[in-house]
């Protein structure tokens, strides 16, 4: 608030009964509320689709019962112990998977980002719309379209099985025989996909906003372009590599539908587990534990990761 | 799953972007920050949110008395319906903008009928309808179809209307022997059946080599079909086909009995044999071969012959599963009348003929022959659709489950398949 008062045209020669009396209070009230005036719909919003529904999945997580008795709140937190005790190998394969689908996302994204940055001249705009023109299909048929394209007897898989790759796979445990569908490969490279756009948009923002005048000054200071990269373009595009990692591991770590459509029994998540306790088993208390505990996990893994990779206050 | 389509980042335009990176450049600094803000509104929604709001919360127990469901009848003053089906499940003109059978219904009877496909898998059907069904309210619709464990679930929570038979002439006269007397609804006193399912196993002669896939134990055990074996996510039909394969009644079937499938079924899991357990999505799996063989609902296997000649089916000689899809007035739906006629009519032979031609599964209607003839003769004749005596001597229905079974059932099957 300070920063505005000071840019205040300098209000009306005080009164002289009360000379000692600061600048600021004269400030009228109602400039000072606008700001909370303008994030009130958003306040508003947060409120009834995230808290509201996040406290009453809270008091589910502790509740007991059945659908025919009803459910009571009885302070149950065992829940939660034994939601962690059954469910860990799904917890960590949810974690596993979304992080490798993150990191590839980086590996794939970043060079494209840079491209469409750096190097797309007045293609740019025409590649930023084939980064996001994916987003106007449905998530699931873009998720089923991938059952054709990894098809067992589908080209891609008779050219990795050619080319030996499958061999090497398989050796570690990522696909199973001569197929790609219903193994953990399968689930990453869905994920991979399908959360693609969301590191790509906030890579491309960084780099884009970087100036091409540094670089220059890193070239006559004889850095070759690797140097330039490492120590110029790189940590200045740190912001896009925090956000978009976080965009893509966030929800790739909840997700269900990949796991779904193109995994098998033993590369289910923890979104297929809450799925299936909360409908299928309709034990709606597990399924709220199980939604916090991977909240928990998440944001603490973010709050380090946010805190040690140093761009707190660039976020 | 239909609904899944997060979209957060529409196409951003220039502008756009150009502010979402103003808005990370510029929030430093500021008397209020993105972070302050958060750190407050996290604080407030805290304590907003505090223990007593927790407690606040909870599920009230459904009504179990008889007929707690029943609601002031408008059927008279509003000739509407509001009917939820399953996607593909009713016939319609080929240009897919008319239902012929639900046009003649209402030139007929004067009722409006709004036809919704917004059923696709049972439990995400009740997960959607089950809040409003616990808190006494209407669910906007006055008929849904769902299959018999839901159905039976429904009406043991008090949350299907009782039918009035004066009403239902000829559905009363017309439901097949076969199933007048499920254990979960004897007399059909809640619901009709829409179509009757038979559960049995497809191959695809191409993926198999030309092998022909008999039985339940060649699924589970062939190594040729290693990893190109696929199960149904629906519970009754996996266990109950195993079950038969094994010698036991699903009909009459005990915790033991559960487990030993169960286990029979986990050692195929972990072996690999199986590959997955699917919905609907099995049909494009197995007409493309990447499942040779599987267990299939004969409606979809009639329409899979068509296109692909490759595709064949066998029912074992253990027996089949048989379940129904069925027709009920869901609690304070408010045209129940209305939704007695639509029922009633699809019961008449000819309608019902009509039906069966277009969706191919088993047909619940008796005396249906004659008028299917009259509109195909292959049909008529396809035991998948009219069971013929043989065939009828080898369906099976898995018994209905209490409460407490139900869970404990659930959560072992959700522990075969992954999750």
């Amino acid at each position: 608030m300070s920063t505005s008062t000071l840019t205040e045209a300098p209000p009306p020669v005080p009164q002289p009964q009360s000379p000692e009396q600061p600048v600021r209070r004269t400030v009228p009230t109602r400039r000072r509320l606008v700001p909370y005036l303008l994030l009130l719909p958003g306040i508003l919003w947060l409120v009834v689709f995230f808290a509201l529904p996040l406290v009453y999945q809270a008091s589910t997580s502790v509740q007991t019962g059945s659908l025919e008795e009803g459910f009571e709140v009885t302070w149950h937190f065992q829940t939660y112990w034994e939601a962690l005790q059954e469910y860990y190998p799904q917890f960590i394969r949810s974690l596993l998977y979304a992080g490798t689908a993150t990191v590839l996302c980086l590996l794939l994204g970043y060079p494209l980002a840079y491209l469409i940055a750096f190097k797309a001249g007045r293609w740019r705009n025409l590649l930023l719309v084939l980064v996001i023109a994916p987003f106007f299909t449905s998530f699931l048929i873009r998720t089923l379209a991938w059952k054709t394209i990894l098809a067992d007897g589908g080209a891609v898989v008779g050219a990795l099985d050619a080319l030996h790759v499958l061999d090497v796979t398989n050796w570690l445990g990522w696909t199973e025989g001569n197929r790609v569908l219903a193994t953990p490969m399968a689930v990453v490279t869905g994920l991979t996909y399908n959360f693609l756009p969301f590191m790509i948009l906030p890579l491309y923002t960084s780099l884009e906003r970087i100036d091409g005048k540094l670089h220059e000054a890193a070239k006559d200071l004889y850095a070759s372009p690797a140097t330039t990269f490492r120590k110029v373009t790189f940590p200045l595009s740190m912001p896009g590599v925090v956000s978009g990692t976080l965009l893509t591991f966030i929800p790739a770590s909840g997700d269900y539908v990949n796991a779904e459509l193109l995994g098998s029994t033993d590369t289910k998540m923890v979104g297929n587990v809450i799925q299936s306790q909360f409908l299928r088993v309709l034990d709606y208390p597990t399924a709220a534990a199980l939604s916090f505990i991977l909240m928990a996990i998440v944001l603490l893994m973010v709050t380090v990761y946010i805190r040690r990779s140093g761009t707190e206050d660039l976020l | 799953m239909e609904q899944y389509e997060p979209e957060p980042y529409g196409p951003l335009s220039r502008a756009q972007l150009a502010a979402t990176r103003r808005s990370l450049a510029r929030s430093q600094g500021r008397g209020l920050t993105r972070r302050s803000m958060l750190r407050a509104s996290g604080v407030g929604a805290l304590t907003v949110g505090g223990f007593a709001a927790l407690s606040a919360c909870g599920i009230p127990p459904a009504k179990r008395s008889g007929d707690a469901g029943a609601a002031d009848d408008h059927s008279a003053e509003e000739k509407r319906l509001n009917f939820s089906n399953w996607t593909q499940y009713i016939d319609i003109s080929d240009d897919e903008k008319h239902r012929p059978s639900l046009e003649a219904f209402t030139k007929r009877s004067g009722i409006k009928v709004k036809y919704t496909e917004d059923i696709n898998d049972n439990v995400e059907f009740f997960g959607k309808i089950q809040p409003q069904l616990a808190a006494g309210q209407d669910t906007g619709r006055d008929l849904i179809c769902v299959t018999d464990w839901l159905a039976a679930r429904m009406i043991r929570l008090g949350w299907a209307q009782k039918l009035d038979p004066a009403n239902l002439p000829h559905a009363y006269a017309n439901l097949s022997p076969q199933f007048r007397a499920p254990d979960w609804d004897p007399g059909r006193a809640y619901t009709y059946p829409w179509t009757g399912i038979s559960t049995v196993i497809a191959y695809n002669a191409k993926a198999t080599g030309g092998r022909e896939i008999t039985s339940v134990s060649q699924l589970l055990d062939d190594p040729a079909l290693k990893g190109r074996v696929a199960f149904l996510s629906e519970m009754r039909d996996t266990v109950g086909m195993t079950l038969l394969d094994m010698g036991k009644d699903p009909a009459t079937v005990t915790d033991d009995d559960f487990g030993a499938a169960v286990a029979r079924l986990q050692k195929a899991v972990d072996r690999r044999q199986i590959r997955r357990f699917t919905g609907n999505d099995y049909t494009s799996d197995l007409n493309k071969g990447d499942i040779a063989a599987c267990l299939a609902w004969a409606g979809d296997l009639i329409q899979l012959q068509v296109d692909n000649p490759d595709i064949r089916f066998a029912i074992p000689d253990a027996g089949y599963m048989t379940s129904t899809d069925n027709l009920l007035v869901p609690a304070q739906a408010r045209h129940k009348a209305n939704a007695e006629k639509l029922i009633d009519y699809y019961y008449e032979p000819p309608i019902a003929a009509q039906l069966a031609a277009y969706i191919n599964y088993v047909c619940p209607v008796a005396g249906v022959r004659e008028e299917l003839a009259k509109i195909d003769d292959s049909l008529a004749s396809n035991t998948l659709i009219l069971p013929d005596e043989a065939m009828a001597a080898k369906s099976n229905a898995f018994r209905s489950l209490a409460t407490e079974e139900e869970t404990a059932y659930e959560e072992k099957f959700a522990a075969l398949i992954g999750a």
